[in-house]
């Protein structure tokens, strides 16, 4: 799958491609990364300073007895320290400021994309890759915001400094300092290219890790009724070992290259002794100056010794940022038309006409499937299981778009409407219930103010819903767990059900939305219903015929063909596969009966 | 104080040589380290005072060498004490994992996906920053702390106490600023997973969003939430901004201090050049031992407080416990018997089941009817002891289920649960997935039982068909029919179906259920389901009503008897003949 390739993505640790878009996120605060970088150039200038101060309070005040003089440099040593800190503390809030924000309007543009995917991508990609998309990966995003970028800009502001202040000082002193360099870019370099391939199998193990408990914590019961715990345990064994052994490799690395980073500086030191002392010897050199070299030897390495960090930041985040972009550029959107035809007031007709649909592109699911439904009218689709039923309410919505024919609403063809007004027409109780965790109310109401209290609680007794509901310690306001695991499967139905039928759409569609209720409730649901929806149109998928028989028209599919249609006795008439279906279910009930 | 981190003890003990080993590691590298200053101190001195040049040089070489073996030691203390980190957390998961597994379905239905993830991630990952890190830093500043104060001492007590002086207010300022910090970061990471819970839950209920058009609501919710994050997160940067400028300060002014009051001291012939050199190097190591112990600190509260949860997870009573099993049983022959059972899923919840009675004979069918809601799937449940009962008890053979090995218990079951769930593996591996042994036949075999070979056989890829998260890609029948023949692969001497039928077509249930009769034969099998044509073949049928059976008997003999059976029966009838009269 092409998704599962985002995961591998290794991030280099600047593309311009990648840096140009995101720039573009950054354009609003352009305000506060100038601030930055201004005050960036001053904070950077503060800290260098201090050596050279030091240099004069040596050579010129300690060197000559004159204490006076050397309170006075303290003086400015002291402000010039607390203007460094000053400015540092608002340097890093307006950083990070930036950065949040920068990974709000992301985020939220994330999500709001996400919202506007077709089911299609939500068939091929797992939930929890898209959970990391707009948490984890926008997260490492404002890393890079507020602690990669800016702290680039001030560590080379800082080290263009230091260098300027050095050479000052003593260029032939300053080259043999700075002659472990090469070593250190060298070392880096390496460290780097290790670390790389590294992190990319810490991420790969890690995501894997979850994944694999993510999916074992929602399917925990089947793992205990097929007592697969040992199993699983060994499993889980394995790849949390893969996960450990990545991570003990990535400390390898580490633990060689900190050392040697240590030992480059502690080999800067040794030189300034040896040379720099030679020259003060001969008097070519003061005290002063070896001093302060000592301090740019340790300022100047800091930021080499935290570039690999940064350099993580700034990789991680470029992965990050082509995932996300990745993710905006997924264009499985089903498109509104251009010029999209206003319906007011549907009547509810709807038409077929010669539609293929298939989900992949192997095997037609729907074919050549043609049927219209007239205004109010109720239609049962029935069918072998596979047999397209769900399919045809999937196009019907706009869940998936068709591949040939043409299907109308009031004789508009559905793809020249918006599809949110489309769906503000229809509701529909899907076959697989969903229930999010809040409160039964707010499951039934999914939080539109426009339905109230009042008709909640209709709603609820319409499907005989309310029963049950008003048993429970908190009524309507019950907490609902996470995917109604609290509730009997026939009772979430009831409460999808409701919210359908709260929704007081012109357009009902069913899809075996009572399967796994009982009779009595059924029958009371239908009763209620049918004075509900008089006048409207209604589209009803169930396997239990004693649910269909009533309906104005009965689809038969079959394989993915629309093989019978008619009136319950028409089709009983005919002696086809309904008949056959009808008699399977009754022949026993009637030779009893009689 | 952090009492629950004494809990790590027991792994502690596991890797005590590799650890033991760190700390001298450690100190060796310490005392290695402490050579550098002092000999920059004697090199400056010798260049100021005798100008020995070859001296200087020497001096240049034993910094050296000082140098490379306290880098050789911290290389071997990040191979002990961090790998010993990432060991303790491998052991830390592995038996968080192991005890998860043995939770009773209560707990995976009271705490949602996400929270429990969130222990295994990032209440881990926190006590792994104690083991390694935090250890590590703690006894690494410690003893650099000693040995550096000692050092200093003995060159000039005068100096040290000047330089230090700013020292114990910073990081007292630390520690404040990182107590404050905690409670800010606990908000902002409960924000966060509330952001992501909600994420979550809408991804994977975007069917409903879309088709009652609530994308707008949702994203004006989301955007609510990842609004407070910000504000959250904000207020946090307000505090942690002082970080940095704390930082400089300390360092700052020590090394103002020593040019001031050392200068002083040098122009008064009380001190030389070099201690001032060496007062420098010594004082950035001392920087980040007092920085750092705000920060350490900080990090033990938050893997204790990770640890506590852990702890409570840890102490979560595995209530279906294999304790009082007798081992001697090895295989069950399916005589099922419940007496006077009473179920509850907790104290302020309603009786499900009240002093239910039934029994059920080796290798019969028996089929439950009841109304929504009336506990037919709990009844079920306590047989595989997914739950247990509150009152009374449920025999296999006779014998208390709870004295039955687990183990011998459900794999002689084959649960068929209301619910389905597949896993996003092939079809295949779904099919076989409790089997010890793969066996293409038996794939082949069972879901030509459960009639799923015609439907695979249009699958491109057919058994090796990759389903989606939950088996997403297949219809409401198919995925009831797959979860039906991984319950019959398991050869098992019970089969339970959990209204399994409910999304096939009476046709193919019909044929399902021909084929089952075969399958069935010398096994005890239960069937609930709301449909009479799956019912009435059943060699006995209860009716629940109430928590309780208040109807049983075959097919005929409840319609003879004109309760609540009978009258199902004519409503289903009823509403046929109604439609003939038409
Ligand atoms: N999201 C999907 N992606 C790919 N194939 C699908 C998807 N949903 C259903 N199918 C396939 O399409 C066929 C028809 O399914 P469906 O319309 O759900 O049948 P039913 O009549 O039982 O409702 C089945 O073979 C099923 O496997
Ligand atoms: N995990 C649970 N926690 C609390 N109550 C539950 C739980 N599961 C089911 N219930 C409640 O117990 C009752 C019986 O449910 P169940 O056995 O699933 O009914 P059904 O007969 O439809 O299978 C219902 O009222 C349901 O709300
Ligand atoms: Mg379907
Ligand atoms: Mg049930």
């Amino acid at each position: 799958m092409a998704e599962q390739k985002d995961d591998d993505i290794l991030g280099k640790a600047y593309d311009s491609q990648l840096m140009k878009r995101l720039l573009a996120y950054v354009k609003p605060y352009k305000k506060y990364i100038i601030i930055a970088i201004m005050l960036n150039i001053l904070v950077s200038a503060l800290g260098p300073l201090r050596p050279y101060l030091t240099k004069i309070a040596f050579d010129e005040n300690i060197a000559n007895k004159d204490f006076d003089g050397l309170l006075v440099i303290s003086a400015v040593l002291l402000g010039s320290l607390m203007m460094q800190a000053l400015i540092q503390y608002f340097l890093t809030y307006y950083t990070e400021l930036t950065g949040q924000k920068i990974v709000y309007d992301l985020r939220i543009q994330l999500f709001s994309h996400v919202q506007k995917l077709a089911l299609k991508y939500f068939d091929k990609t797992p939930v929890g890759r898209t959970v990391t998309r707009v948490t984890n990966d926008v997260d490492s995003l404002n890393d890079m915001f507020s602690s990669g970028i800016v702290s680039i800009f001030s560590d080379i502001f800082s080290i263009v400094w230091i260098f300027i202040f050095m050479f000052a000082m003593s260029w032939d002193l300053s080259l043999v300092t700075l002659a472990v360099l090469p070593a250190l870019i060298y070392a880096t370099f390496l460290f780097r290219k290790k670390v790389r391939e590294n992190y990319r199998d810490v991420r790969k193990h890690l995501a894997r890790l979850n994944s694999y408990m993510q999916e074992r914590i929602t399917g925990m019961n089947v793992v205990q009724i097929f007592s697969k715990e040992n199993d699983e345990l060994k499993n889980f064994s394995s790849i949390n070992k893969d996960n450990k052994d990545v991570n003990i490799q990535s400390i390898f690395y580490h633990a060689v290259f900190f050392p040697v980073v240590e030992m480059l500086s502690a080999i800067s030191l040794a030189l300034i002794i040896w040379y720099g002392g030679g020259e003060v010897i001969q008097q070519h050199l003061t005290v002063g100056v070896l001093l302060a070299f000592f301090q740019y030897t340790e300022m100047f390495w800091r930021p080499v010794r935290d570039l690999s960090d940064k350099y993580n930041i700034l990789q991680t985040a470029m992965a990050s940022s082509e995932r996300i972009f990745n993710l905006l550029d997924d264009n499985t959107i089903i498109q509104d038309p251009e010029n999209a035809k206003k319906i007011k007031d549907i009547k509810g007709e709807v038409e077929f006409k010669n539609v293929w649909f298939t989900y992949n592109t192997d095997e037609y699911v729907l074919k050549n499937v043609s049927f219209k439904i007239n205004p109010g009218e109720r239609i049962a689709i029935v069918g072998a299981t596979g047999a397209g039923k769900t399919s045809i309410i999937n196009i019907l919505t706009r869940f998936y778009d068709i591949q040939k024919g043409s299907i109308t609403l009031d004789g508009i063809d559905i793809h020249d409407m918006n599809i949110s007004e489309l769906r503000k027409y229809i509701s529909m109780v899907l076959q697989d219930v969903f229930l999010f965790s809040g409160t039964i109310k707010s499951n039934i109401s999914l939080g539109n103010k426009e339905i109230t209290d009042e008709k909640i609680m209709e709603a609820a007794k319409y499907v005989g819903a309310d029963k049950f509901i008003s048993q429970l310690p908190n009524g309507y306001e019950e907490i609902v767990k996470e995917k109604g695991a609290t509730l009997s499967v026939g009772q979430k139905q009831l409460i999808s059900f409701a919210r359908a039928l709260a929704y007081n759409p012109q357009i009902l569609i069913l899809d075996e939305a009572t399967s796994s209720v009982d009779t009595e409730t059924e029958i009371l649901i239908q009763n209620a219903i049918e004075k509900l929806l008089v006048g409207r149109t209604s589209i009803v998928i169930a396997h239990r015929l004693s649910t269909i028989q009533n309906a104005d028209k009965i689809l038969v599919m079959h394989k993915g063909e629309l093989k019978e249609a008619g009136t319950h006795q028409e089709l009983l008439a005919n002696k086809g596969i309904y008949y056959k279906l009808y008699q399977l279910q009754y022949k026993d009930q009637e030779l009893k009966s009689a | 104080m952090f009492g629950n981190l004494k809990h790590l003890n027991k792994y502690f003990r596991r890797y005590k040589t590799k650890l033991l080993l760190g700390v001298l590691f450690i100190l060796l590298s310490n005392l290695a380290n402490v050579y550098i200053p002092l000999n920059v101190r004697e090199g400056v001195d010798t260049i100021e005072q005798t100008g020995d040049y070859s001296t200087v040089v020497n001096l240049a070489a034993v910094l050296l060498a000082a140098a490379f073996l306290s880098n050789l030691f911290r290389f071997f203390i990040r191979q002990t004490i961090i790998v010993v980190s990432r060991e303790i957390e491998y052991d830390l998961r592995h038996d968080f994992w192991s005890h998860i597994q043995q939770l009773p379905l209560r707990f995976f239905q009271n705490n949602s996906t996400g929270n429990i993830m969130s222990h295994a991630t990032n209440d881990i990952a926190s006590v792994r920053m104690f083991v390694g890190p935090s250890v590590m830093y703690s006894i690494d500043n410690g003893i650099k702390f000693v040995l550096t104060l000692a050092v200093m001492i003995s060159l000039s007590p005068m100096l040290t106490l000047y330089s230090l002086l700013p020292m114990p207010l910073m990081s007292l300022v630390v520690y404040i600023v990182m107590k404050k910090m905690h409670t800010k970061y606990t908000r902002i990471q409960e924000k966060m997973s509330d952001l992501t819970a909600k994420a979550q839950e809408n991804f994977s209920g975007i069917r409903v969003i879309k088709s009652y058009e609530r994308e707008e609501y949702e994203i004006s919710e989301y955007k609510k939430e990842s609004g407070e994050y910000l504000n959250r997160k904000m207020d946090q940067v307000k505090l942690q901004a002082f970080f940095a400028p704390i930082f400089m300060m300390i360092a700052g002014l020590s090394a103002i201090i020593v040019v001031l009051a050392g200068g002083n001291m040098i122009i008064n012939k009380e001190l030389s050049t070099g201690v001032i050199f060496a007062f420098m190097l010594f004082l950035m190591d001392l920087i980040w031992p007092m920085i750092s112990f705000g920060w350490v600190a900080n990090m033990i509260q938050q893997a204790d407080a990770s640890m506590k949860r852990l702890l409570k997870i840890w102490s979560e009573p595995v209530d279906i416990s294999n304790n009082n099993v007798d081992d001697l049983i090895t295989s069950i022959t399916g005589d099922i018997e419940f007496r006077n059972v009473s179920f509850r899923y907790a104290e302020n919840l309603p009786w499900v089941l009240k002093g239910l009675n039934l029994s059920i004979k080796q290798g019969e069918t028996v089929a439950f009817i009841g109304s929504t809601g009336v506990g037919k799937t709990s009844l079920i449940n306590l047989i595989p002891r997914l739950y247990d009962t509150t009152e009374g008890s449920v025999l296999i053979d006779g014998v208390d289920v709870r004295n039955i090995p687990l183990k011998v218990l459900r794999t002689a079951i084959g649960l068929v649960p209301q619910e389905n769930f597949l896993f996003s593996d092939t079809l295949a591996n779904n099919i076989m997935y409790g089997l010890e042994k793969r066996s293409e036949e038996l794939v082949h075999k069972v879901s030509g039982i459960a009639r799923l070979s015609k439907d695979v056989n249009s699958f491109p890829l057919a058994y090796e068909t990759i389903l989606g998260e939950r088996g997403i890609t297949l219809s409401g029948g198919q995925k009831q029919r797959s979860t039906l023949a991984r319950a019959l692969a398991i050869d098992p001497k019970i089969l339970i179906l959990d209204d399994s039928f409910s999304a096939v077509d009476t046709n193919t249930e019909e044929e399902i259920l021909r084929q089952l009769k075969e399958f069935m034969k010398n096994r005890t099998s239960i069937i609930i389901s709301h449909r009479i044509s799956t019912v009435k073949d059943s060699d006995k049928i209860f009716v629940i009503e109430d928590g309780k059976i208040v109807e049983k008997g075959t097919h005929e003999e409840l319609v003879a008897k004109d309760g609540v059976y009978a009258d199902l029966n004519t409503k289903q009838l009823l509403e046929k003949e109604l439609s003939e009269m038409n």
